[in-house]
Formats: C-alpha cells, sequence, structure tokens
C-alpha cells in the first residue's frame, strides 16, 4: 500500500476544516484517484477538537489514517499540531497555522497552553509555518484562512495537473470565487 | 463520472433511485444526514422528520402497507425507541419494500453507549445488510428494498459512524419509478392479534429458511481466494482495515450480508484456508455464528470488543506490528467540547448551579454540555426524554424515603417532543414535584439544527402547524400559575424562578425560551427575541479579577495576567456582565 498517500487536516470545531477537506478531494477525484476521506461531526464540533482524514492513491481501503501513516499534516491550530505528531510518517511535512486558541481548562487557569511548540516540532518533521488568518484577513476575508491553508498544502503535496482554481471555482459560495483563489495563491507562496 | 459521497449521501441517493416514496427519521449521529440528503429528491420522495424514531418506524411500516417503498433512519440507540413495532413487522411483513437504516457509532464519537444492532437483526428476524463503503451503501439500499419485496420482510441496512460520515467514489445512476403497489385489504396479514400472530410467527420461521439459502448464494457475500494459508472473514468498515492489513496474500470472504449469515459459504471457505479470522467491530457477532456451527476461527480473543478499529490495531493485534510513531515531550492539553459563547443555556446552568440542596436530571443535547466543568450543573443523563421520568421517580423516592431533596429535571424542545411528553404526564398524573426545565432553543441543536414540532416548519422547508409548549402542559395538567416562560439569559430572573418553583409541592414547568446562537433565525424569531449583534468588553481598571465571569465557562473568556474577552466568539448575551460583582464589565453594540 506504499502508493497511498495520507493528509490529516485538523483544527478546532467551526475553523473551516471541512471545506478545505472538500476541494481537497474534489480535486484530488477529479485528477482520477481513489479517494477516501473521513470526519466526525456531531458533539466535537462544539468547540473541541476535529479532524479531518484524506487518503488517496490507486486503490484505498481503509478511510481512516493510522498512527505514523500521515504524509501531510495541516494543524489549523498550533496546539492540534502537537496533539496529532503521533500520525505524522517519519519524514513527513507539516503546514502551520501559527495561531492559538485555549481550550476550555486553559480559559479557566487550570493548564497552561504548551510554549515551545513550534521549536520541538521543528526538530521532527519539515515544517512550514505562517499565520494563515493574518494573511487571509489581509485579502480581504479572515474567513478564507481554511484555503490559505489549502494552497499551502497543495503546495507541499506536489502533485500537477490538477486545476486547483477551477475546483474552488466550482465549490466555493457564488460571489467568493475570486478572493478563495487569492487566499489559494497566497498559501502557496508560503510552502 | 463518479462522484464522491458520504455513505449517508449515497444511502439517500439509493433510496431516490430504487423509487422510494416514503422516509421518515429522527435526528441522530451518525444517521442525521440521510434525510437532509432526501431533501435534494424532495420533488419525488416525500420526507419528515419524526417526533422519535418509533414514530418514524411505524410511519414507514404505514407507507409500505400502503403500497410504496418507504425508510426509516436512525442512530443504533433510535432502533430500541421503534424496536416495538419492528418486532411484529418482521412477522407481517411488507408490501412496498421497507428498509431500516441503523447507523450504529462504535468508538462512541457521538453517543451515550456503543450497542451493536447487528443483535437486533438476530432477534427480530430481519435479513440485515452491511456496506463497506459509500458505493455500498447505495448499491445495498437499492438491493434492500428489492429484498424487502421479495422475501416479504423488513430489511436492517446497518451502517457505522465510518460508513455514513466517509466519501468514496459512487457511481450514479437514474431514478427508475416504483408507483404504488394497488392496496388490498389484507386483515390476517397486518392485524396482528394472537390468533393472526401464531400464523404469522410460523411464516417467519420459513421465510427465514429462504432467506438463508439466498444468502448462501448472494453475489454481496464475495469470497476473493488468492494463497490460503490465511483466511479472513469481514463485513462493513471491519472489512476494509483487514484488507489493508492483510493485503493481496490472503484470502478473503466478505459478507455484505450478515443476516441470515452464509452458514454453507462460510463452511466452503473455512474448509479451503488453513487459519480463519474474523474481523469485526463491537461484539462477536459473525464469529459467534461460526462458533456455533463449529467451525474454529479466531477473533475477539484478539481482536478488542470495544470501540471502533483501525489499520493500527488490527495490525497490532494479528501481526504483532505496532506502528511506528514520533512522541513529543510537550503534551496538549483536552480540548473537550463546551457550550458556544452566547448559548442561552449558560445563563440558565449558571443560575441553577447556585442552588443547593437538589438533584438535576439531565437529558440528552447540547445542554447535556452543562455537566461539564466549572458549571457542573446535571447529576444524571441516561437516554432521550429520561430527565422527566428519572427525575419523578427520584422525587418520589425521596419524598417517601424521608429526604428533603429536591428534583429538577432538564430537558430540550426537541428532546422533549420526542419522549419527554409522556414522562411529563407521568409527573402530573402521579401527584409529582419535581420542577421540569424545557430548554427550548427553537431547533434540534446538537445534531446541527434539524426542524422540530416546535418550529414551525418541516423538513422539507414548508411552514407549518407548532406545537404551543404552554398550553400543552397546561393540557397535561399542569397548573397555570406553575408554568413559566423565562429568558434564560436573565440570570436573576432565572434564580428567582427556580427558588418560586422549587417552593411548590406540586408539578412545575419552566420553559426557557431563548433561540440558540447558532441558528439561522427565522423571521419570528426576529420578531420574538432581541437578536441585534453586540458584544461585552472587560474595564480592566474595575476588574478586580475575581473570576465570577470565568465561573460561567464562556469560551470567548480568558484568565491570564489579564481577564479578556474575545470580541470575536463574544455575543454580547451579557451573562458575564451579570455575574459580574464589580460593573467591570459592559455591553457595546
Amino acid at each position: 500500500m506504499s502508493e497511498v498517500r495520507n493528509i490529516l487536516l485538523v483544527g478546532v470545531g467551526g475553523q473551516g476544516t471541512i471545506l478545505a477537506s472538500k476541494l481537497l478531494s474534489e480535486g484530488l477525484a477529479q485528477a482520477g484517484y481513489d479517494v477516501k476521506m473521513s470526519e466526525i461531526h456531531g458533539m466535537s464540533q462544539r468547540g473541541g477538537n476535529v479532524s479531518t482524514q484524506i487518503r488517496f492513491g490507486e486503490k484505498v481501503y481503509s478511510p481512516i489514517v493510522g498512527k505514523g501513516e500521515a504524509d501531510i499534516i495541516v494543524a489549523f491550530e498550533k496546539m492540534e499540531a502537537l496533539r496529532w505528531i503521533e500520525y505524522l510518517k517519519k519524514g513527513g511535512k507539516m503546514v502551520i497555522n501559527d495561531f492559538e486558541i485555549p481550550s476550555v481548562p486553559i480559559q479557566q487557569g487550570a493548564a497552561k497552553y504548551p510554549e515551545g511548540i513550534l521549536d520541538e516540532l521543528v526538530h521532527k518533521a519539515k515544517v512550514s509555518v505562517f499565520k494563515a488568518g493574518e494573511i487571509a484577513a489581509e485579502l480581504g476575508n479572515s474567513k478564507t484562512m481554511n484555503v490559505v491553508l489549502l494552497g499551502a498544502l497543495v503546495k507541499a503535496m506536489d502533485i500537477p495537473g490538477i486545476d486547483w482554481e477551477e475546483v474552488i471555482k466550482a465549490n466555493v459560495k457564488q460571489g467568493f470565487e475570486e478572493i478563495n483563489i487569492k487566499a489559494f495563491r497566497a498559501g502557496m507562496e508560503q510552502v | 463520472m463518479k462522484q464522491l459521497m458520504t455513505g449517508n449521501e449515497a444511502i439517500a441517493r439509493g433510496a431516490y433511485e430504487a423509487g422510494l416514496i416514503f422516509a421518515s427519521a429522527y435526528p441522530g449521529t451518525p444517521s442525521t444526514e440521510i434525510l437532509e440528503n432526501m431533501v435534494n429528491y424532495k420533488k419525488d420522495i416525500y420526507c419528515e422528520w419524526a417526533p422519535n424514531e418509533k414514530v418514524a418506524m411505524e410511519a414507514a411500516i404505514g407507507a409500505s402497507i400502503a403500497g410504496a417503498r418507504s425508510m426509516a433512519a436512525m442512530k443504533h440507540v433510535g432502533v430500541n425507541v421503534a424496536a416495538d413495532p419492528l418486532f411484529t413487522f418482521a412477522y407481517t411483513g411488507v408490501t412496498g419494500g421497507f428498509v431500516l437504516i441503523s447507523a450504529d457509532d462504535p468508538g462512541m464519537h457521538s453517543s451515550q453507549n456503543e450497542q451493536d444492532n447487528r443483535n437486533y437483526a438476530t432477534a427480530a428476524r430481519v435479513l440485515m445488510l452491511e456496506p463497506s463503503n459509500s458505493q455500498e451503501a447505495k448499491d445495498f439500499m437499492k438491493l434492500g428494498l428489492e429484498l424487502s419485496e421479495r422475501f416479504d420482510t423488513p430489511v436492517m441496512l446497518r451502517v457505522t459512524t465510518r460508513i455514513c460520515h466517509s466519501k468514496s467514489l459512487v457511481e450514479l445512476s437514474d431514478r427508475v419509478e416504483k408507483p404504488l403497489i394497488p392496496y388490498e385489504k389484507k386483515i390476517t396479514k397486518y392485524v396482528a392479534t394472537p390468533a393472526n400472530g401464531k400464523v404469522l410467527r410460523k411464516q417467519l420461521i420459513g421465510r427465514l429458511k429462504i432467506m438463508e439459502e439466498y444468502s448462501n448464494t448472494a453475489a454481496v457475500n464475495e469470497a476473493e481466494y488468492n494463497d490460503t494459508k490465511i483466511g479472513v472473514i469481514s463485513a462493513g468498515v471491519a472489512y476494509q482495515y483487514a484488507r489493508e492489513v492483510f493485503g493481496e496474500e490472503a484470502s478473503y470472504l466478505k459478507l455484505g450480508m450478515t443476516f441470515p449469515m452464509p452458514m454453507e459459504k462460510i463452511k466452503e471457505f473455512a474448509s479451503k484456508v488453513e487459519k480463519l479470522y474474523v474481523i469485526e467491530e463491537m461484539d462477536p457477532y459473525m464469529e459467534n455464528h461460526l462458533k456455533m456451527a463449529g467451525i474454529p476461527c479466531i477473533g475477539k480473543e484478539i481482536i478488542p470488543e470495544m470501540d471502533e478499529l483501525n489499520t493500527d490495531i488490527v495490525r497490532n493485534a494479528v501481526f504483532g506490528i505496532a506502528a511506528e510513531t514520533m512522541k513529543s515531550e510537550k503534551e496538549a492539553v483536552v480540548r473537550p467540547p463546551t457550550l458556544c459563547a452566547g448559548c442561552p443555556h449558560r445563563g440558565f446552568f449558571y443560575a441553577l448551579r447556585k442552588k443547593k440542596n437538589i438533584i438535576i436530571s439531565g437529558d440528552i443535547g447540547c445542554y447535556t454540555l452543562g455537566s461539564a466543568a466549572p458549571l457542573s450543573a446535571m447529576d444524571t443523563c441516561i437516554c432521550m426524554g429520561a430527565s422527566i421520568s428519572a427525575g419523578h421517580g427520584a422525587a418520589m423516592a425521596l419524598k417517601k424515603g424521608g429526604s428533603d431533596l429536591k428534583v429538577v429535571s432538564v430537558i430540550g424542545d426537541s428532546t422533549f417532543f420526542h419522549t419527554g411528553i409522556n414522562s411529563l404526564m407521568d409527573v402530573v398524573y402521579n401527584n409529582g414535584n419535581t420542577v421540569s426545565v424545557i430548554l427550548d432553543n427553537r431547533i434540534t441543536g446538537m445534531t446541527g439544527h434539524q426542524e422540530n414540532p416546535g418550529t414551525g416548519f418541516t423538513l422539507m422547508g414548508e411552514p407549518t402547524n407548532e406545537v404551543d409548549i404552554p398550553m400543552l402542559c397546561k393540557a397535561i395538567g399542569v397548573k397555570g400559575d406553575n408554568i413559566y416562560i423565562i429568558n434564560p439569559l436573565d440570570v436573576k430572573l432565572t434564580e428567582d424562578v427556580l427558588a418560586d418553583a422549587l417552593s411548590k409541592d406540586e408539578p412545575t414547568v419552566i420553559i426557557a425560551k431563548w433561540p440558540c446562537i447558532l441558528k439561522k433565525f427565522s423571521d419570528k424569531d426576529k420578531e420574538d427575541f432581541d437578536l441585534r449583534p453586540k458584544r461585552c468588553e472587560i474595564d480592566q481598571e474595575k476588574c478586580r479579577k475575581c473570576k465570577s465571569c470565568v465561573k460561567t465557562g464562556c469560551p470567548a473568556i480568558s484568565s491570564g495576567d489579564q481577564i479578556t474577552i474575545n470580541p470575536d466568539p463574544c455575543t454580547g448575551c451579557s451573562v458575564c456582565k451579570q455575574v459580574c460583582p464589580f460593573d467591570a464589565i459592559k455591553e457595546v453594540e
């Protein structure tokens, strides 16, 4: 199964991981790959951590990524990168949004947001870090943060021959095509 | 061109292609999106939300008897609610094809238990199909309707979270119309009196034999012979894990129909392989069938009987190979789900947690998160509707036993319509004294905002009649003076009303009415409630860091060197402002 590639998108409920993974999997399917994508809905959306898993290749069986198998992890939030590190393949890549969302125990003062996450992760993986939210805001719509991260992911994946801008046009809300394409291009420049 | 679809989308598509006419469901993770997607086909399919799963099941049974292809969808625990009609419908059989979709949740991602509903198929004796990806979810939905008509039986399509919520590629076809089968009166078939039931019982046994013969020849029970040193029997998503772990070397018997089990086919497969594994999630369901037939196999002695499986677990169990992983010395802090910023339940629970000498009987919904610290304002949560009835039982036992503890039962609007109404009747009829609180946030919240009998809209988006909750409570027998309607974001009012209700020795109902902050507000919501966007700010000069606001558990408030409110998630609900003893929080437009 060495030809199957595994991508994990991890973040916090409400950050837009689902749209990003939808765009990614649609693009891969159009390019002729067998694609499986798995996500968890329900209670975890209420401010809990969320993950979307995408596997693609010639033939994919399991819809979920095993530990130590992810080629790339995209963390929409910094602490989530830490949480999912054991899923990263040795030599794998990480795309990290330099953004902190404290969880309830941290807000309550019962725990501290871990310091030095990035310093530690750069020793373990090929890491690209940038502030996707700020890039999106500068472009004019902070909600396109997820598409900025998608752009960086696509660059890190290095798969030629997919017209991602067409995929974005076909799958985002009408009237938001241009801003999302700008966000995607800005993301590509980060890796 | 193939399309990427979740299992739930594919089930809806399969129903459409197979000429289905009627679908009903009560929302529940991971099944909810089946009916949400059915709305895409509303030109051809009538679909509705039922108040609970039993009603959904019975409505779909009625549609089948009337000659239509029909289905009901629900999460695993919903089948418990619908079990009564299921068992008898297995006796009567169908007219139009009927499929019950049971969506199980191994790993309890969003459920209160992890029951394995394959056991329902054997207990009720209904044909069961288990797809392993979205293409099969669509194909088996269609096959299920055909087999239902062919064998005169309800069919259970058993799926799990990873089937429902995983996307894979699906080939679409056109709809083939299935006109109503003309109605005929069939009293001995459909009137389940004991006399008719005895005849139907015998017919059911005969039908089982015929279904087992089919199972042995069914294309969905498919053997793939490679090297025969290792053979694997599997079904559902577990097959995908097994296929990946055992690879091209092993031989497989992949079962798509798992009741009746294809025992002849299994015997044949077992005789051809040297070592036989059964790979399945949760109960040793298939394994027990093999062992009862005297077929040696390796199953639950190595594969866990609980939680969902994955390739890591199967690989480690079978080959003793653990995944190579990277560890970090730093640890990520847990991120438990929490009531949203602006959630109307927060004000209510903040007021409730201050009451002493009470038991809080809770229920299933977003508001179960009221049990989490720092609110910790819930003592029990058993199943849909249990808050009011379990609370009543507790109150009566406490009274009889001489305890002065009182009970407050807390239930959401949709859960009240689901099975809370009967429970309230129990309280009133039996002279109970509990305080029943209906948290009416004008929508079914936790499952992602489905309409319900109190919202004024149907699943298909039509305006409709609305249940009047206060009038309903009055009709059940709650005295007018004992019914309170409050804005739960008004903390002082909520405290006062709770105190008044707790002082009475008769049934009281508090309706805490404010829309879910994530809801897409209707015109009527905008008329009835002040929903203008606002936010709150902390005046750092006045703030004494007493953390009263932090104790509301609002995710917009952070406590560090300073206490601050994050303006993005804040909705200006003002609960923090009301609880601040130093007047340090102000509302800004």
